[in-house]
């Protein structure tokens, strides 16, 4: 229904409702969550101000195309619940996607308010709708849909995975998801962290997966406990490799071996998918570094150097060698990070890790860098400044720079085309990889990218794993 | 969840255990092992499986108690279960007939030399095993190795049983006596660099399995990483065996012992609460 012209007036008057978090000296010692979600009063009067454009760009921002207008209406309207089912048509983690999606450069950024002022805060008000229906314990299901009588592997419990469960469950299809871990989640269970993204919520996503009558296989390593053509050979008629890129790369600097110098994912491991910050309640132990490194300057690296803090770091750095506006990590991200306290040492590249007679880390050896000329990319690449050398005193270091392509499954499926990285070669469409009947989507074929960018790679192999298995002989 | 179907003690300190892992034991080949957790508090430790009845679709699992969650395995009874098992894990052992091959196996490490030592057989080499033990009591399997193997010899510290010494002793009076065409040794980290030390000297092919520490095992944390041959390998996929003469032992060591301080913290915490238990019964 089309607005009247005072009506957009005053609305586009209204102005964005900021989310209310926990006091950042506080929560820099918790692993509660940041962010603590509007209120309902607060979700209605963020949703009044949407202006339900008839061609809502909105929408195009969204990789798995949620009928945002559609939800926030209904918000508006005090009706959550019917919320929370618009947005389930179309994203099976609705949840976690509205804590860590970077709406910015998705939705948000195409929405029309955010030419002149504040755009919707599409973000909160989706994450209020799941919330509010997980923590009324409401979860509808959808009708049960005719069952196809074909059967499909995932292999990979991440998000992509995930998508594509959901999709191809409501479509009616027996839909197995192979998992290497002992819980289902990837990276939203052992990489984000406690204090962005509880993982009970994850949990509660999954299970509605469950309840949609997907079954998950936990501790099955596919390329080990399986391989592509033992599922093939029993009974599965496609297959979807999600398996993400685990590899973590490291500097290849001396002194990385030294005990205290973690990869972001196995830090990340043991404080989140281990629980090492609750030890010895559990058993997994972590290093509690007084004075933690951090390098890299993506969300990873965010999510390390504030996990650090938490475990009780006295100084936590950041260690990136481009400066801030080079940074990939996610603005909200650097802001929480500086508010709680962390030291940011911009244009630096730790150059040597120092360590003592037993093995354990002192210190890291930097240089400062400074931004030469723009590159065919139209990067500014960081060059050396010539003997500025300096040593931070430190404890622990963790590398966040990046992870590569997991070889296990490729390796053990020669049929495969990979690229010259080792991540697997996919329609960008339809995911369709060289082997018929597999299908490939998320990190494992863009390399480490977003959690919802790896949703909308499942959402479209879904639909094209949909017709392939359609059109197979019955 | 895996179940233990069988569980005995070969020494004080070291359980046998038999479980139920149906897609495991189809799986696995010699040199393979698994990541387990024990319950929801767990965390996960690597496991060499020392042998599989792919029909009866269990595994066999031998653990020393060293710390908490080797204690904790120890005290579980048949019947019990597991919480997860993964696996099989890492590349399986590159076995070929040698000629005369010998596996040195020291401690709880004979477990692991155990299935590679049959498959050597298996081949047709000739496989003469030193097995070697602090004192008689720890000595492990030396039915099970002596059907693997066409000779035996054993060493303890103490001189408890067989010849008093060091696995070494017995490996250089061995390739003095006769050509040897491949090595393979597996126990303490200590042990397996003096075996290379040894071997080297002859240009004896050798292979070692390490045992650093793990936490996925399936390639994507790192943290078992060793330098072999100067360039970092991470032990869970690339391994666990590797040229003895390639890797760098004095770092692994330094590794291993990592969070000392908290895995005594953890056995302690857990010698507690056993001892609370029986208290309060």
């Amino acid at each position: 229904m089309e607005l009247t012209k005072d009506e957009r007036k005053r609305r586009m008057s209204i102005p964005r409702h900021k989310m209310p978090e926990q006091d950042p000296v506080a929560r820099g010692r918790n692993f509660q969550e940041v962010n603590n979600g509007y209120t309902p009063e607060l979700a209605m009067a963020e949703a009044e101000r949407c202006l339900q454009c008839g061609k809502p760009r909105c929408v195009q921002g969204c990789p798995v195309n949620v009928q945002i207008p559609q939800f926030i209406a209904a918000i508006a309207a005090g009706d959550f619940m019917a919320a929370a089912h618009v947005l389930h048509e179309d994203n099976a983690l609705p949840a976690v996607c509205g804590r860590v999606c970077p709406q910015e450069e998705q939705c948000e950024q195409l929405c029309v308010l955010g030419a002149k002022g504040d755009s919707v805060a599409i973000g909160h008000l989706e994450r209020f709708a799941a919330d509010y229906e997980r923590e009324r314990g409401a979860l509808e299901l959808p009708q049960k849909p005719t069952p196809t009588g074909k059967r499909i592997a995932i292999l990979g419990a991440g998000p992509s995975g995930l998508t594509a469960a959901g999709d191809l469950l409501k479509a009616g299809h027996d839909v197995t998801i192979f998992e290497a871990l002992h819980v289902a989640g990837g990276v939203l269970m052992y990489g984000i962290p406690e204090f962005r993204l509880p993982k009970k919520i994850v949990q509660a996503e999954i299970e509605y997966l469950k309840k949609l009558g997907a079954t998950i296989e936990t501790n099955a390593v596919v390329g080990r406990t399986y391989t592509i053509d033992e599922l093939f050979a029993n009974g599965y008629h496609a297959v979807y490799v999600a398996n993400g890129a685990g590899l973590p790369k490291f500097m290849r600097i001396p002194g990385e071996n030294l005990n205290g110098v973690y990869s972001a994912n196995e830090y990340l491991t043991r404080s989140n998918l281990m629980k090492a910050y609750d030890f010895p309640n559990y058993d997994t132990p972590i290093a509690r570094g007084k004075n933690v490194a951090v390098f890299g300057g993506g969300n990873v690296a965010m999510d390390a150097v504030r996990t650090a803090l938490r475990l009780g770091a006295e100084n936590a750095y950041l260690i990136y060698r481009r400066s801030e506006a080079e940074m990939p990590a996610r603005k909200e991200e650097v802001h929480h990070a500086k508010e709680e306290g962390i030291q940011f040492h911009l244009l630096t590249n730790p150059t040597r890790i120092l360590g003592d007679d037993k093995g354990r880390v002192i210190g890291v050896e930097c240089l400062h860098m400074e931004l030469g000329a723009p590159d065919e990319s139209g990067r500014r690449s960081p060059i050396p400044v010539e003997g500025s050398e300096f040593v931070l005193d430190v404890d622990t270091v963790v590398v966040a720079i990046g992870t590569g392509a997991n070889p296990l499954l490729t390796q053990t499926t020669p049929d495969l085309k990979l690229n010259k990285w080792g991540y697997i070669v996919a329609d960008e469409v339809t995911g369709q990889t060289s082997k018929p009947g597999v299908f490939a989507g998320g990190d494992i074929v863009r390399g480490a990218a977003t959690v919802i960018l790896a949703m909308g790679d499942g959402r479209r192999a879904a639909a094209a794993i949909h017709q392939y298995v359609m059109s197979l002989p019955a | 969840m895996p179940t233990i179907i069988q569980k005995r003690m070969l020494s004080p300190n070291v359980g046998w255990l038999e479980v139920e892992v149906p897609q495991i034991a189809k799986k696995r080949k010699a040199g393979q092992f698994v990541i387990l957790r024990i319950d929801e508090q767990g965390e996960r430790i690597p496991l060499t499986i020392a042998d599989s009845n792919p029909e009866k679709g269990t595994i066999t699992l031998i653990c020393q108690s060293i710390g908490k969650t080797s204690t904790q395995l120890n005290s579980l009874q048949t019947g019990d279960t597991i919480r997860d098992i993964a696996g099989p894990l890492g590349q399986p052992s590159h076995l070929e007939n040698f000629g005369t091959a010998v596996c040195v196996g020291g401690g709880v490490g004979i477990a692991v030399t155990y299935p590679i030592a049959k498959a050597l057989k298996e081949l047709g080499n000739t496989v003469i095993s030193i097995l070697g033990a602090r004192t008689k009591d720890l000595l492990i399997l030396e039915d099970e190795m002596r059907s693997a193997s066409n000779e035996v010899r054993i060493a303890t510290d103490d001189g408890s049983y067989g010849v008093k010494g060091f696995v070494t002793d017995q490996l250089k009076a061995l390739i003095q006596e006769r050509p040897v065409h491949f090595v393979l040794a597996i126990g303490p980290t200590i042990m397996m660099k003096a075996v290379s030390n040894v071997t080297r000297e002859f240009g004896i092919k050798t292979m070692v399995s390490l045992n650093s520490i793990m936490i996925d095992g399936t390639g994507m944390c790192g943290g078992c990483r060793v330098t072999v041959g100067g360039r970092a390998k991470f032990v869970c996929v690339d391994g666990p065996e590797f040229d003895g003469h390639q890797v760098d032992f004095d770092e692994l060591m330094l590794r291993q012992r990592m969070y000392l301080t908290e895995e005594k913290q953890s056995l302690d915490q857990f010698h507690q609460c056993q001892l609370d238990a029986q208290l309060s019964k």
